[in-house]
């Protein structure tokens, strides 16, 4: 048990947030974040090879789920979960009872905030969870519900109670997150600049979710949160968050929900290999010019009350106008349907899932 | 990537509120002594003012005003407005402009912070309004486009707007301020970003810059609140100029961006006494926002002057009879729209 004295004072949420991390090879990095992790509940998603152990550091709360566990307990339905690919880690997401979920991968490491002090990205996350996010209306000084910031001048007082917050999206210091082509460019470049600051996305803008360092409302957004079919037997690889981004954007945006980035960093060490990635990403790089403005333009119908009802709408425009582009969206937007049904049994509804009067949608 | 830009492109206005402008312009002397100055001097001022020796500049008083536009339209410039005559009467291609009760403020490593160089950067670097980057300016030294930015959407647009911060006094308003009577801003933020197509903002006058030639017009003093006085806290115009901006920026594929660079604002004034003025600029913001969120401009609006036509004829018809001071701003947009054809220099069109 680690010395009190390096455990965040105030453990928000204890009981209330999983921590989901997939992993194929080792959870040594835990070690490192065990000051700040140790007090929540993990789901370690195993991908790869089931038959290999995966050794989870003493002194943690765990459960663990591989490619036999995900079989057993979806049936059929196992076939929306990747295989061979960080993706699987929605699984976690799938089974966790938790009202949130902050997700981080196993080369991601506590970084330094600039008067050197070790940044506790969990705790950053919760508040960002926990204070409200303002879509509407952008404020130029930031998160207004900071220590020592506010609404500026000319800021709505209507808008200033803002809307919950779903996502809470964090960065990275040290490997940025660049794709292949871009890796290939600049080998060398490192991500240096601490920006000290959390802002809402506005509504009606999109962003590249990067899953790396991520947390949400499992309650409001979790059934979006599908990282989609990668890696073995797809065409593509490394587009899962950025799947998952989109859909969760839209269905916030009509929902009244809000989705933050910045702060916290984390320190992403292992750059992973640009040729490697090029292969999984090259068909992605194609089709992201159909697929961005195919999520700008989506509409949702009023009666999309619930996120599953957004998503399967999603799913049904999926089908309808990205299965031109190529046959895998047919087989994706298939997958969505069979993520919603798998997430709603393992979630049965009245419960969890809420349901936002459509008024709340601007 | 960014442009080759000499100082004869440039013109720093500054808008003289209060008459002593000598450690102002002493604590900028570093920064803006290569530049040429417009000054001018709110026609409500009574006092002459005190200008240091070293610069060059123009300086622009309530004759000179109401000989170029006319007594009657020189109206449109006092207070805080004065400033936007100088945007009118400069030759220049980008403006920088900045209150003088701001300062040069200094970064986190102690440096000070040359606001012109940063604007001036900010302009000649493409925006990037279609798509959020996570990680802000990707054409700042040090970062990129992620993973998963659209290729296509790397060139960027033209920025035509640079909004900076405050350090110190910020740009709250009068009710936030009295609230949090000794809240001061502290906060370093290292970043440029751009501010979303359709996405709107209150875009602050305190500390801007802009390309004259191509959105010069869309700058509107415009908004004049009844009781508006010779502070921040009782003022609107430059949030409702800044609304304009975006809009017509949105419309025309043009960029605005947000963060650095950072001035000092000094401590000036009292939030609690300016509340009672104030009052009336925050309630109409509930009017204001929706409407500017709502307006759409026409294919056929090419150029700034014709985008503020048309807001100003959606400001007439939407606005016009919920307050007087909307009625009064359509036309004041409309006034300007022509003296900023018959007195400006030549602007042109965006996208060239």
């Amino acid at each position: 048990m680690a010395e009190p004295a390096t455990i965040s004072p105030a453990t928000l949420l204890k009981d209330e947030l999983d921590i989901v991390i997939p992993t194929i090879r080792n959870l040594d990095f835990l070690e490192m974040w065990r000051p700040f992790f140790q007090p929540y509940h993990l789901i370690i998603v195993q991908d790869g090879d089931p038959s290999k152990n995966i050794k989870v550091p003493e002194g943690f709360d765990y459960e663990l789920y591989n490619r036999n566990d995900i079989n057993r307990i979806l049936g059929p339905k196992a076939s929306c979960i990747s295989f061979k690919d960080s993706a699987c880690r929605c699984f976690g997401y799938m089974v966790s009872k938790k009202k949130y979920i902050y997700t981080i991968d196993d080369d991601c490491f506590v970084a330094k905030d600039p008067t050197g002090k070790d940044i506790n990205a969990l705790e950053q996350h919760i508040k960002n969870l926990l204070s409200p996010s303002t879509p509407f209306f952008f404020n130029t000084l930031y998160d207004p519900y900071r220590a020592g910031a506010d609404f500026v001048r000319g800021y709505p007082f209507s808008l200033r109670e803002g809307v919950p917050t779903a996502v809470s999206h964090g960065l990275w210091l040290n490997i940025p997150d660049y794709d292949a082509p871009t890796q290939l460019v600049k080998p060398l470049e490192r991500n240096t600049r601490y920006v000290d600051a959390i802002m809402t996305i506005p509504k009606g803008t999109l962003f590249p979710m990067c899953g790396m360092n991520l947390a949400f409302n499992r309650e409001l957004i979790g059934a979006a949160m599908y990282f989609g079919l990668m890696g073995d037997g797809q065409p593509i690889g490394r587009y899962d968050d950025m799947w998952a981004g989109w859909c969760t954007k839209v269905i916030c945006d009509h929902l009244g929900l809000g989705v933050k980035t910045g702060l916290p960093y984390i320190w992403h060490s292992k750059a992973s290999n640009p040729f490697v990635n090029l292969k999984k990403e090259y068909k992605g790089i194609y089709w992201q010019e159909e697929l961005i403005p195919f999520f700008q333009s989506v509409t949702l119908p009023k009666d999309c009350t619930t996120v599953q009802k957004c998503y399967i709408e999603i799913s049904k425009q999926v089908k309808a106008k990205l299965g031109k582009v190529d046959e895998y969206f047919i087989k994706l937007a298939d997958a969505m349907v069979t993520w919603i049904e798998a997430w709603d049994e393992l979630n049965p509804s009245g419960a969890k899932s809420a349901e936002l009067p459509n008024g709340a949608a601007k | 990537m960014s442009l080759e830009i000499k100082d004869d492109e440039i013109d720093i206005v500054i808008g003289a509120v209060s008459s002593d402008m000598t450690s102002f312009l002493n604590e900028w002397r570093p920064i803006f002594s290569r530049f040429h100055l417009i000054i001018v001097k709110d026609p409500d001022l009574k006092e002459e003012l005190k200008i240091p020796e070293g610069f060059n500049l123009d300086v622009y008083t309530k004759s000179d005003i109401d000989r170029v536009v006319g007594s009657s339209t020189s109206i449109l410039f006092s207070g805080y407005s004065c400033r936007y005559f100088g945007y009118l009467v400069s030759l220049k291609k980008y403006i920088i402009s900045v209150d003088n009760d701001c300062l040069p403020a200094r970064d986190n490593k102690g440096f000070l912070v040359d606001a012109v160089a940063q604007h001036i950067t900010n302009l000649t670097t493409p925006a990037t309004p279609f798509f959020f980057n996570t990680l802000y300016d990707p054409f700042s030294e040090g970062a990129d486009f992620v993973r998963g930015y659209p290729f296509s959407l790397r060139s960027g647009v033209k920025c035509a707007l640079s909004c900076g911060l405050w350090l110190n006094l910020a740009d709250h308003d009068a009710p936030t301020q009295a609230l949090k009577t000794r809240q001061r801003n502290s906060r370093y933020v290292d970043a440029v970003i751009t501010v979303p197509a359709r996405a709107l903002a209150p875009i602050s006058g305190i500390n801007i810059a802009f390309d004259r030639e191509v959105v010069g017009p869309a700058l509107v003093p415009a908004l004049r609140l009844a009781g508006e006085g010779k502070f921040r806290w009782e003022t609107m115009e430059d949030i409702w100029s800044g609304m304009c901006v975006k809009v017509v920026c949105d419309h025309l594929g043009l960029g605005v961006k947000s963060g650095l660079p950072y001035v000092w604002r000094t401590d000036r004034g009292d939030a609690i006494s300016s509340l009672k003025k104030e009052w009336e600029g925050v309630k109409l913001m509930e009017e204001v926002v929706p409407f500017f969120q709502s307006v759409r401009l026409p294919r056929t609006a090419t150029t700034a002057e014709d985008c503020v036509v048309e807001v100003a004829k959606a400001v007439k018809e939407q606005l016009g009879s919920t307050d007087p001071v909307f009625a009064r701003a359509a036309g004041a947009m409309l006034d300007w729209v022509k003296l900023w054809k018959s007195v400006g220099s030549s602007s042109s069109p965006p996208g060239v």
